[in-house]
């Protein structure tokens, strides 16, 4: 079996769960990864008590975002709009369960970044990764 | 001795000179197709920016001293190259600047700025990359000046009868690619010329993909600006090139002010320098310059026209080869028709992203994603294609991997 290509990413990139759009939602934001062109749209309704009644999202991504985007809108029924500020990195990374590159990482985490959107009602941002120095120096080329 | 003329680029030879062609990645020799948004740089330009940085740098232009005037030789040299290169009359119409973006941004700033003002019209075709748009929309943004889209014909060439129309509205500048980064069509720039200058309207042709590709002469293509860039033809990052009619660079200000570019400058105010240097404030990229015109004078040496002969050749091999592969659609001009380069395309139930991730693990590497291109993404319908583009030194077995490489994706994403 493909070690980044799981059974599992490939049936959710093929069936994303919570996809479409909610006809009746309280929060929404769309973000996107500029350097590929994904978009994805996250849309949540809150209850009365403001915990995730219902989610779903919308968009054009590859495998690997579809996939994370589609397995964290199964995790967050119940969430208050801190609670999803609060979820970690890890949270999407484990729930794929597989390597993800530093090249893949912004696909994995586009999703995670629109639901914080949708929560703040703006942009979230975090820093972006990135290694110092030069590649010849840790690498014969 | 052999004296037969040659009719073929040796590429066994042209490919041992691009070092990083040697490189391994994961094992595999790195099939390198990724040449429209950067080339590899060719030994004889690395060489070049060696020998200048360790023996002969020093500041350009009024030093008295044996270094500077071997830097300003080497440096005034590469811009007579470049001339040479671009078949222009006069090596003072060319303005070194960082990339081709920044010639368009220089073109906008200085000749737009001065001669565009409320109501004006720009037009440019769907196939402008992010560099020929942004500047105009910035302009358009300050001045309000309008913007005019010209689309595609079918078999995505552009609509020069949608030209017509736009020139008829009273068009004063047309922004067009030479060569499409995404389509790969070759506009036909003596054509568009030719009617733009009939309605009064000059023409800023992007030439950062053609020129690494097609035998170039500014004079004949009869355009009034040009914009190229070095790490797109085996060079340096960090120099552009803006070529333009010298009566029209006489009349525009400078666009960025400090050292270099002055006559004379009083607690009053400042005179400017002519052209070129009015446009090349502070100490200009001198090393990327001679790294760029070593590069060009390696082309020369091989000749524009096989170097064309041979893209050519392997575009239509790869055209021929990706019709193989099953759900597999290319974007483009029919191979009949004038095109050249870059081939873009999808594969139905695979992302570009996924095509492009696993290409890289045979050592394939190609670009996916937008291209800098989003309005002609908008105009094909597509949010995003995986690009391969070729080069002077790309081969047929490169090809093949290719092929190789899109069916293992299919098989990955058990289509």
């Amino acid at each position: 079996m493909d070690e980044l290509y799981r059974d599992q990413i490939l049936e959710h990139y093929k069936r994303p769960h919570n996809f479409g759009k909610l006809d009746e939602y309280d929060l929404d934001f769309e973000d996107t990864n500029p350097l590929c062109g994904d978009e994805q749209h996250v849309f949540i309704k809150l209850d009365d008590d403001g915990r995730v009644e219902k989610v779903s999202f919308e968009g054009q991504g590859c495998a690997i975002s579809t996939a994370a985007t589609s397995l964290l809108t199964d995790e967050l029924d119940g969430l208050t709009r801190d609670e999803l500020l609060q979820i970690p990195k890890e949270k999407v990374l484990e729930l794929l369960g597989i390597e993800i590159s530093a090249t893949r990482m912004k696909c994995a985490l586009l999703g995670l970044k629109a639901v914080k959107g949708a929560s703040l009602g703006a942009s979230a941002d975090w820093d972006d990764e990135g290694a110092p120095g030069d590649p010849g120096e840790s690498e014969s080329l | 001795m052999s004296t037969a003329v040659e009719t073929q680029l040796d590429l066994e030879k042209i490919r041992a000179s691009f070092p990083a062609l040697s490189r391994e990645i994961h094992g595999k020799p790195v099939a390198y197709l990724d040449s429209a948004a950067s080339s590899q740089r060719v030994e004889a330009s690395l060489q070049a920016v060696d020998r200048y940085e360790r023996r002969h740098h020093s500041n350009v232009h009024r030093g008295a001293h044996t270094l500077s005037a071997e830097a300003t030789a080497a440096y005034e040299g590469a811009r007579a190259t470049v001339a040479d290169f671009i078949g222009a009359s006069d090596r003072n119409e060319v303005v070194f600047c960082r990339n081709a973006t920044e010639a368009i941004n220089i073109v906008a700033r200085s000749w737009g700025e001065t001669n565009l003002g409320e109501g004006d019209r720009v037009a440019l075709t769907v196939m402008e990359h992010h560099s020929n748009i942004v500047p105009w929309q910035q302009l358009a943004e300050r001045k309000g000046v309008e913007i005019e889209w010209i689309g595609l014909s079918e078999n995505s060439q552009l609509d020069l009868d949608a030209l017509d129309a736009a020139l008829d509205k009273g068009v004063k500048l047309v922004g067009v690619t030479h060569l499409s980064n995404v389509l790969g069509t070759v506009d036909p720039l003596a054509e568009i010329s030719r009617r733009a200058h009939a309605a009064g309207a000059l023409v800023m042709a992007d030439g950062a993909q053609a020129a690494p590709k097609l035998p170039l002469s500014v004079t004949d293509l009869d355009v009034d600006f040009y914009a190229m860039s070095g790490h797109k033809l085996y060079g340096p990052t960090g120099i552009g090139v803006l070529w333009a009619r010298k009566d029209l660079l006489a009349e525009m200000p400078p666009f960025i002010g400090g050292g270099s570019m002055i006559k004379k400058v009083t607690q009053e105010g400042t005179t400017f320098a002519d052209p070129p240097a009015r446009f090349e404030a502070g100490t200009p990229p001198i090393s990327q310059a001679i790294g760029l015109a070593a590069a060009l004078r390696w082309l020369q040496g091989l000749g524009m026209d096989l170097v064309n002969a041979h893209e050519r050749e392997i575009t239509d091999y790869a055209l021929k080869r990706l019709a193989e592969v099953p759900g597999l659609q290319v974007f483009g001009p029919a191979p009949s028709v004038d095109r050249v380069g870059p081939v873009s395309f999808v594969i139905e139930g695979i992302h570009p992203h996924d095509v492009a991730e696993i290409l890289d693990r045979h050592a394939v590497a190609v670009r996916s994603g937008h291209h800098c291109a989003q309005p002609l993404m908008d105009y094909l319908g597509v949010p995003a294609t995986t690009r391969a583009s070729f080069a002077v030194h790309t081969d047929r077995s490169e090809i093949d991997r290719l092929i190789e490489g899109l069916l293992d994706a299919r098989r990955v994403f058990k289509l």
